[in-house]
């Protein structure tokens, strides 16, 4: 049960009377990195939320390579959201254990012990994640996100809260999630530093998506040309 | 996953976030005590208990308590959206129901081992004299009244008004749980007590769980589809 591709085609999805994606249609291939621009409130959220099935379209389709939706892909799409999924109360390998039981990963505990080192907090792995910093919640996050290697990665603002050192990581960690055949989704509005990372960029306004040419200059420059 | 390990694994994470922060347990038992005293001072006149007041009070303690736990359990999975984290699982969602249930049913078993003999002191009611059924009649009653609760506690989990619609909506859905408990009870605590009675509103509580246990795991997936 694998897929090399995400299709997104007249999706649409409304909340009550505000339409929050307007016919959305979008491609993603294994082994490339797509960024999600826009302002906030323009759909970045909802688009991640229905590619991780949290959220049902209100019309349109979306399948993986030719799938439709399937409870076994659940085990294939990793999401890191703005809300990090993580209880305060159990400490960071709980967590991080938790998550690998309930994803049916038959070799836990040798994830935790990488995904803690990933995460620069194997000295940390016993003490609860309420008592953890913005940062560090988000770097043990992106691990539960990754931890049963998924193909579809999703990511939203994964740059929030983190210090130079861990969004250099991050970075490096996406290009390695490229290398071995991930298909990325990131929604952003760190532009310096996903400039260079990215395959392609698309931008969502008002629910709408609008393509961002591939030239040359700055990302932020091609960036803003879209959006007047 | 196996339907059974996901729903184990499920109530694990919440027991041991429950020893941790002891929140729920606390929080409920205090309730239900407070609860068992005032009815106490209403109830019991000359060292004497109003009949069947033992059975209402108990249920009554129940009923309130675990709202109180239903509402707080769901609370915790959206105060950091783990809600999601759960449904994006590779697992049945009536699992996740079945995990969530059995949590919340262990824990007011909890505050039940206590109020319990609480009551049977306070109201001189003899709570000792048929254990088995009685275990057997409030086991089947909280799990009865926590297997609806639990649907609407997690149907409501995104509601904004969520701590007043819980209660709303459920106890006029409860209402045969609450009066098969205390009927059931009434005859088993009676000075003469009808255990035939008392086994009759035993087996209509156990269909009450059955329809309940049912209605649930076949909406559950609906309910938490957005």
């Amino acid at each position: 049960m694998d897929f090399t591709s995400v299709s997104f085609t007249d999706v649409s999805r409304n909340f009550g009377r505000r339409r929050a994606l307007n016919r959305v249609s979008l491609r993603c291939d294994a082994g490339e990195i797509v960024a999600l621009l826009g302002p906030n409130g323009a759909g970045k959220s909802t688009l991640l939320s229905i590619a991780a099935t949290l959220l049902e379209p209100s019309s349109g389709t979306i399948r993986y390579g030719d799938q439709d939706l399937d409870r076994e892909l659940r085990s294939r799409i990793g999401l890191l959201a703005h809300d990090l999924y993580l209880y305060p109360e159990l400490t960071a390998a709980e967590n991080l254990r938790f998550f690998a039981q309930i994803n049916g990963l038959a070799d836990a505990g040798a994830r935790v012990d990488r995904a803690l080192a990933g995460a620069r907090l194997s000295d940390r792995r016993d003490d609860p994640v309420g008592g953890f910093s913005r940062g560090m919640r988000q770097r043990l996050a992106l691990e539960r996100a990754l931890l049963h290697d998924p193909r579809l990665v999703l990511l939203d603002e994964p740059f929030t809260g983190l210090d130079d050192a861990s969004s250099v990581a991050l970075v490096d960690r996406l290009r390695g999630l490229r290398s071995h055949g991930a298909i990325v989704l990131l929604a952003t509005h760190d532009l310096e530093v996903i400039e260079g990372l990215i395959d392609r960029a698309v931008m969502l306004f008002n629910g709408r998506l609008i393509p961002i040419d591939d030239g040359p200059g700055p990302l932020r420059d091609r960036f803003r040309r879209a959006g007047r | 996953m196996r339907f059974v390990e996901a729903a184990w694994l499920v109530t694990r994470k919440d027991l041991l976030i429950e020893f941790r922060s002891r929140e729920i347990v606390y929080t409920t038992l205090f309730f239900a005590v407070s609860c068992l005293l005032v009815f106490a001072f209403g109830f019991v006149r000359e060292g004497r208990a109003v009949e069947d007041a033992a059975a209402g009070v108990l249920w009554v303690a129940i009923a309130f308590s675990g709202t109180l736990a239903l509402g707080r359990a769901f609370e915790r999975e959206r105060q950091n959206e783990t809600l999601r984290g759960l449904l994006m699982a590779p697992i049945p969602r009536a699992a996740l129901y079945v995990g969530k249930l059995t949590g919340i049913v262990l824990l007011l078993v909890a505050v039940e081992l206590v109020i319990v003999p609480m009551a049977g002191i306070m109201f001189q009611a003899r709570m000792l004299e048929y254990p088995a059924m009685l275990a057997a009649l409030v086991l089947t009653g909280t799990i009865g009244f926590a297997a609806i609760g639990t649907l609407f506690a997690a149907m409501l989990v995104r509601t904004r008004s969520r701590d007043v619609l819980l209660p709303v909506l459920l106890y006029p859905v409860t209402v045969p749980v609450m009066i098969a408990g205390v009927r059931g009870t009434a005859a088993l605590l009676a000075d003469e007590p009808n255990l035939a009675m008392a086994r009759l509103w035993l087996s209509m509580l156990v269909v009450f769980d059955v329809m309940f246990v049912t209605l649930a795991l076949w909406t559950f997936e609906s309910v938490m589809t957005e």
